[in-house]
């Protein structure tokens, strides 16, 4: 064992917002990077922090469950749930980029840092005149890694783009939902932003791999669009190779029995995929229908492919009494592959969930506590992964940046406060009386 | 020079997840040798399509993707022989990745203690469903399981039916690329710190992880406590207006508006100046956009323009007023969009039995090391430059070892 975390010693200048590229920015700050976010206090982050002023419509609705108590107050940036989670392990400056002092300021970071990561839309960085081509003047060695949409390049550059419209132009959302109905029943998802924030992170650190091999920075040009695509092989392959174009199969996989089946309780479901003969014989032992095994309509795979509709007439019929739980387990004991469709209210009593610890109890002097938030999403032998620390306040590490990091003398300091690049509440909002 | 280049991984994943994490550590130059079992190989060879639908070991286009520049060689793990090749190759190996299900690698007699010993430096990767430890550690998964359990599926689907999972096989590819990602963490740690450790993912956590809805409800419930928490729907799955899927004249576009102050925006993509007065618009501060009892209005206004138009019209309309709109696409769409091609994101590569094929090339340029893309190999195709030139078997033994099923 040890304290030294992989990538401690390197300096992550983090720009992202929202989903994607914060998403990346936990990666490397559970990996050990110091990882220090840029914010302003002129221009609230609303994508990653929230809306710094929640419409008064919106407290006493379930969306207001986002922040402990149902109350957003006294700073409604601090306290939300999103935030909670994407700021874990990073640091909080606050810089105004939109002025040449504030610019300044930032190039003096960049100078003592090895990657700077923004996933604005393409178009952000050249309006403030920070690009890679500037930027690197400041540090030849920087690694700067853009992830909008659809890259920095081409006809889409300046396109906007969150993680449901990149699944759709990526060809993702084609894919899915129910195949009996038009696409309005299909509801938006974001798996893009993740999985766009793992690439990113990958890039970086083959990025640092190669300046360590050869000095040599460089500049990372991302598309969440074109991450999507490479994720959906199959379907990109079938039309490449054979011309076919793939359509929705909804909660079905071609050639097999598969489905999502509701259970005892109020919205409750069961997920299951029957591929084998031998998985068809203990299904059918299992719920005491021997005389299914060898029925012709459903001897064999093809058979029962065909037949998929009044197979699922026979599951829903056995799982509509059942205890969602208890069919994933007894399905899972034969080697049957099953799972009970989770909810948020069931995740921290999981026996599996509880049995490794994923998630962690932690308090926020903001938010109290203490309650629970994921942790991280693999575990190391000699470096085990924790949430060292919760999410940054405003400005919080405004003094250790601003000092030691980029050596400004106190009185340099107290400028920048007064100048308004530093501070801990956005301009312009009112605090409660404490 | 590739941005991993001199790195030595030993493969020894199959399917998709595995695969997916060694295939861009190879795209992006380390030497992959990947493992596969005889006689058959990874049974990825397996899965559809198939180049002209016909199955072959060497035709299926999932397997030729997910194996760009690896080299194969075949090679039994369950025969002692095959397992003393193994530890031989791991004495010059960076990284092992592997994907079995737990518990199988210590049948095997191979582990990460066992590897560690006969080379300190290496570093060991393990993928598994549900991780190596846990009472689900030894259940099955498949793509629905995944999505179920990783909560993502209870923020899917339609109120009053069941829930819907995502297509395809994108939670084996998130995993795998965390994967890759982690590893070269612990990489660069090794280099720089000179820890070497042992990686454990388990595809549940990377779902439950998700910086999504999921994450963010979880979270929720745990300040919140016992309300009466809903499924997310296609009909409630709106935070700020518009937003979600709306038909056009040729097809699907879809809306994300992310700021309550895009209002403005709104009414100049519609071309409705007049709704800038509009009473029914105006209370609370622009309030109105969170508020659902508006939603059939706003609707309605979304659909009596986007239905005018082609879903790349209403894209490029939506995007010239600031608006996050954007087409649905098939993948004949993705196939020929402008975008794609002009970044050259597709590449042909050439293969001895599938022939001249396109496939997705890499969404990260790296200016300086690019990932450079070869094709999958045969199966067992570099048997004779692993087993005779690099460990110094003789041409003429390898026959013995094919006929005592070691490769």
């Amino acid at each position: 064992m040890t304290d030294t975390l992989p990538l401690s010693g390197i300096r992550v200048i983090d720009l992202s917002i929202v989903w994607a590229g914060p998403y990346a920015t936990i990666l490397l700050g559970d990996l050990g990077a110091e990882v220090i976010r840029i914010e302003s206090l002129q221009h609230p982050d609303i994508n990653t922090r929230g809306n710094p002023t929640p419409p008064a419509g919106l407290l006493g609705t379930p969306r207001a469950f986002m922040y402990p108590d149902a109350n957003p107050y006294p700073r409604p940036w601090e306290r939300g749930a999103s935030f909670a989670y994407s700021g874990r392990n990073k640091k909080s400056v606050t810089i105004d980029l939109e002025r040449q002092s504030g610019k300044e300021i930032f190039l003096r970071l960049v100078e003592k840092s090895d990657v700077i990561i923004e996933n604005g839309a393409a178009g952000t960085m050249e309006k403030l005149g920070l690009t890679y081509d500037v930027i690197k003047e400041s540090n030849p060695g920087i690694i700067m890694c853009s992830m909008p949409g659809y890259g920095t390049n081409g006809p889409y550059k300046y396109f906007k783009g969150y993680g449901a419209n990149v699944e759709g132009v990526g060809g993702h959302t084609y894919l899915r939902g129910y195949t009996d109905m038009d696409f309005s029943g299909t509801s938006p998802v974001f798996h893009a932003d993740p999985a766009a924030g793992a690439t990113a992170t990958f890039s970086i650190l083959a990025a640092v791999n190669h300046r360590r091999n050869t000095g040599k920075g460089q500049y990372i040009n991302l598309s969440q669009a074109e991450n999507v695509i490479v994720a959906i092989p199959q379907a990109f392959m079938d039309y490449s190779m054979n011309g076919t174009v793939r359509e929705r199969l909804g909660n079905r996989q071609q050639g097999v029995i598969q489905g999502c089946y509701q259970c005892s309780g109020e919205d409750n479901w069961v997920v299951l995929t029957l591929s084998t003969d031998d998985q068809w014989k203990d299904f059918c032992l299992l719920i005491g229908m021997p005389e299914l095994i060898a029925y012709p309509r459903y001897s064999s795979g093809i058979a029962r492919w065909n037949n998929h509709d009044e197979i699922d007439g026979i599951i829903s019929e056995w799982t509509k009494d059942l205890d969602h739980y208890d069919v994933f387990h007894k399905l899972q004991e034969l080697g049957i592959p099953a799972g009970p469709v989770i909810k948020p209210q069931e995740v921290f009593d999981d026996p599996h969930v509880v049995a490794r610890g994923f998630y962690e109890a932690h308090e926020h002097p903001m938010i109290g506590g203490p309650y629970m938030y994921p942790g991280p999403v693999f575990d190391l032998s000699e470096t085990p992964m924790r949430i060292r620390k919760m999410h940054p306040v405003l400005g919080a590490d405004n003094e250790y940046v601003y000092k030691e990091v980029m050596g400004y003398s106190d009185a340099e300091y107290d400028g920048f406060v007064e100048d308004q690049h530093i501070g801990d509440v956005y301009i312009g909002m009112e605090l409660p009386e404490e | 020079m590739g941005a991993l280049s001199g790195i030595k991984v030993l493969d020894l994943t199959q399917y998709i997840a595995g695969p997916y994490c060694t295939k861009v550590l190879s795209d992006y130059g380390a030497e992959v040798i990947k493992i596969e079992k005889p006689p058959s190989g990874d049974p990825a060879r397996g899965l559809a399509p198939f180049k002209g639908n016909q199955p072959g070991l060497e035709s299926s286009g999932l397997f030729l993707y997910l194996n760009t520049g690896k080299k194969s060689i075949t090679l039994n793990l369950k025969s002692v022989e095959g397992r003393k090749i193994f530890f031989r190759l791991v004495k010059d190996a960076d990284i092992v990745v592997e994907s079995y299900a737990p518990g199988t690698m210590e049948t095997l007699g191979i582990n990460y203690d066992s590897v560690k010993a006969l080379n300190p430096n290496v570093l060991m990767t393990s993928i598994s469903n549900f991780g190596s430890t846990g009472p689900y550690k030894k259940y099955k998964l498949t793509d629905i399981v995944m999505y179920a359990m990783g909560l993502t599926m209870y923020g899917t689907g339609m109120a009053d039916r069941e829930p819907q999972k995502l297509a395809l096989t994108l939670i084996q590819h998130q995993a795998g690329m965390i994967a890759a990602a982690t590893t070269m963490g612990a990489y660069l740690g090794r280099e720089m710190h000179g820890v070497s450790q042992h990686l454990d993912i388990a595809l549940m956590e990377t779902q439950l992880g998700s910086i999504d809805r999921t994450a963010t409800q979880a979270i929720s419930y745990s300040y919140a406590g016992d309300f009466p928490h809903t499924r997310v729907t296609a009909e409630n799955a709106v935070s700020i207006m518009p937003m979600g899927i709306y038909p056009c004249a040729d097809g699907y576009v879809t809306f994300v508006a992310a700021n309550p102050l895009w209002w403005p925006r709104f009414v100049k993509m519609i071309d409705m100046p007049e709704l800038s007065e509009d009473p029914r618009f105006q209370d609370d501060d622009f309030g109105f956009v969170y508020n659902l009892d508006y939603k059939d209005e706003m609707d309605a206004l979304v659909l009596g323009w986007t239905t005018q138009l082609t879903k790349q019209e209403v894209m490029e309309h939506a995007q010239a007023a600031g608006m996050a709109g954007t087409s649905i696409n098939s993948m004949e769409d993705v196939y020929n969009d402008p975008q794609f091609s002009h970044r050259g994101f597709f590449v042909d590569i050439e293969h001895p039995v599938a022939g001249l094929v396109r496939y997705p090339g890499t969404p990260a340029q790296l200016s300086e090391s690019p990932a450079e893309f070869r094709r999958a190999p045969l199966l067992g195709e570099h048997n004779h430059e692993i087993y005779c030139d690099v460990l110094g078997y003789k041409v003429e033994e390898l026959p013995l070892l094919r006929e005592q099923l070691v490769i």
